[in-house]
């Protein structure tokens, strides 16, 4: 199974990542080959098996719904790039 | 004191008969890190705050306070650890500026048990690798032999800790990421059972299959260290309630009647003919020391490369979502829009590997392909984990090669990521089924090159596989040699 230029953009939008054109044409082999390795996987037979999604067969714990942690705005927002007022900026979403 | 290859209770035991500080120490440690700069080991170096540590450990051995297990003896974190105050990069640009707010709980148990943090080191970008040449800082080299790679991702904790840079460090293992690099650079490496170790503070490559471990020079100083960064941490939603390990407290327990099954799978096509022959020698050495061996099939081996390389690009295309250059990290100049912006973050901030598997994992797990690749992988995971639980009726432990070959050139397979995928075919299928594992040297290939002896225990069996690990410790002399770079 190889993968299309076409494929290729659509999934690199989906990933949010910039593909130049002389990239996707390396992308297009590297996935078609690792595709291919994939593809072993449809040979056996899983009709009876359930799917593992994580070596832990439990369900996820919950905890009351307390506040743990403390207000660290001021610390958590001095790394970021950009910020006013406590909020982060970005680039103008409407114009 | 040969600090190339000292134990953690010789260390220990220099510091408690006053033979030397914990500053003295660090700075010898240091002065050696230095030295092996050419190793690109480290990422970063923390010297101030490292020598400021060991004065306050110093301080308090004088004045008689009581001190933790691994008071004032230096290691190191894999750059994957949020170490607050300093520079947690993951290998790679995008977190280039990251001075993390926070500690992860692995290094904060550490911490409390007196360790000092010396520096952080290098590895693949997001732990993507199996060479540590994907880091954007530089490639690690291997002490043995500097035009070959030490492994990855883990590669620069295993260099630095084969060269005797630092007496032991952390890693993690997505998929081979600790028992690979050890098994390269000829050192002690073990990936305890998922649950074990909080994730918290670890940056999240594949959630379902991270795992926090040691490197060091033996069995016994990884046990003690397993010790101290292992148990229940409420920050981490898989974290196991249950007693921690307590493998040194188990180290010297005699494994009368040890059964070690041997999957035939692991000894076919693929396999180097050398490394074969030297971990049948040190099966044979367990066989002379009372184990009996017994075949066993592991049937669904095959697979693991192709379900571990449907899942983990799932979920890291997933967890890397959140590198968005809006919070934190690297952020492009170059985006007009907020579309762009991210866009152009994310691409001028990852390196081309992490790209491809964000680029496999959103294909595996986009619409029409979910149930096909995604679904279809989790199904075979299980047939994978089944395979291990059979197995382990008629065995206490499973042997084989941690790599099918010894340490490869630099760039021998950047070009084909398939191949470079390969070195996992041993370990993988082990994180698929969320058990504990360790690769310990076995001996020295023709060119003087390290091979690594893989064991697998079942769930929860750490002390069983470092009662094994340390059993052959004990009667061989393989993790003691150090590489000729080291003086």
């Amino acid at each position: 199974m190889s993968v299309s230029r076409k494929d290729v953009k659509v999934i690199a939008t989906l990933a949010q990542l910039d593909l130049e054109d002389h990239a996707a044409k390396s992308y297009i082999q590297e996935m078609t080959d690792i595709l291919a390795m994939i593809q072993k996987l449809q040979q056996i037979d899983t009709s009876k098996i359930d799917p593992m999604p994580h070596p832990q067969d439990i369900q996820l714990r919950l905890r009351s719904d307390e506040l743990t942690e403390p207000e660290q705005r001021s610390e958590l927002q001095s790394i970021a790039p950009s910020t006013e007022k406590g909020f982060y900026l970005v680039p103008k979403v409407l114009d | 004191m040969n600090l190339a290859n000292s134990g953690l209770n010789q260390i220990a035991e220099a510091l408690d008969n006053r033979e030397m500080s914990s500053v003295e120490l660090c700075e010898d440690y240091l002065t050696r890190i230095d030295d092996a700069e050419q190793l690109n080991a480290f990422i970063t170096i923390d010297r101030e705050g490292a020598i400021e540590n060991a004065r306050q450990v110093d301080e308090n051995r004088q004045s008689g306070a009581s001190l933790g297990p691994l008071a004032g003896i230096p290691i190191a974190h894999k750059d994957i650890f949020c170490t607050k105050g300093l520079l947690t990069s993951c290998g790679s640009r995008i977190l280039s500026n990251f001075i993390s707010p926070y500690s992860a709980t692995v290094v904060e148990r550490l911490s409390a048990a007196g360790a000092i943090t010396i520096g952080k080191t290098n590895m693949d970008e997001f732990a993507m690798g199996s060479s540590s040449e994907h880091s954007y800082y530089r490639p690690v080299l291997n002490p043995w032999d500097t035009t070959r790679v030490p492994g990855g991702s883990s590669g620069g904790s295993a260099a630095a800790v084969a060269a005797g840079l630092i007496p032991a460090a952390t890693g993690t293992d997505t998929g081979g990421s600790i028992r690979q690099p050890a098994a390269l650079c000829g050192i002690t490496g073990i990936k305890p059972s998922y649950g074990r170790a909080s994730r918290f503070g670890m940056i999240a490559f594949a959630s379902s299959l991270d795992q926090a471990g040691i490197f060091a020079r033996s069995a016994k100083d990884a046990a003690l260290l397993l010790d101290s960064m292992c148990g229940y941490d409420p920050k981490d939603s898989t974290s196991l309630d249950i007693p921690p390990p307590q493998c040194t407290q188990k180290l010297e327990t005699p494994l009368d009647g040890l059964r070690i099954g041997i999957p035939e799978e692991y000894f076919t096509a693929g396999l180097d003919a050398k490394v074969a022959e030297i971990v049948q020698r040190a099966l044979k050495e367990y066989e002379s020391l009372g184990a009996t061996l017994i075949d066993v099939k592991l049937p669904n081996s095959d697979a693991a490369i192709p379900c571990y390389y449907v899942i983990a690009p799932a979920e890291a295309s997933s967890n890397l979502s959140r590198f968005d250059g809006v919070r934190y990290g690297y952020r492009s100049e170059h985006g007009e829009s907020l579309a762009q912006m991210y866009r152009k973050t994310r691409s001028e901030g990852f390196g081309p590997e992490v790209r491809r598997r964000i680029m496999i994992g959103t294909y595996v797990l986009s619409h029409g392909y979910y149930d096909a690749y995604y679904v279809k992988a989790q199904r075979v995971r299980r047939l994978i984990s089944n395979d291990y639980s059979r197995v382990f009726e008629t065995c206490d432990l499973i042997m084989g090669p941690t790599t099918p070959t010894t340490a490869f050139e630099i760039g021998a397979k950047m070009s084909d990521p398939v191949l470079m995928y390969l070195n996992d075919v041993y370990t993988a299928a082990v994180n698929l089924a969320g058990l504990p594992a360790i690769s310990i040297p076995a001996g020295f290939d023709e060119l003087g090159l390290p091979v690594g002896l893989h064991i697998v225990a079942p769930y929860l069996e750490e002390a069983r596989l470092l009662q094994a690990a340390h059993l052959y410790q004990k009667h061989t002399d393989y993790h003691l040699a150090t590489p000729d770079l080291v003086t």
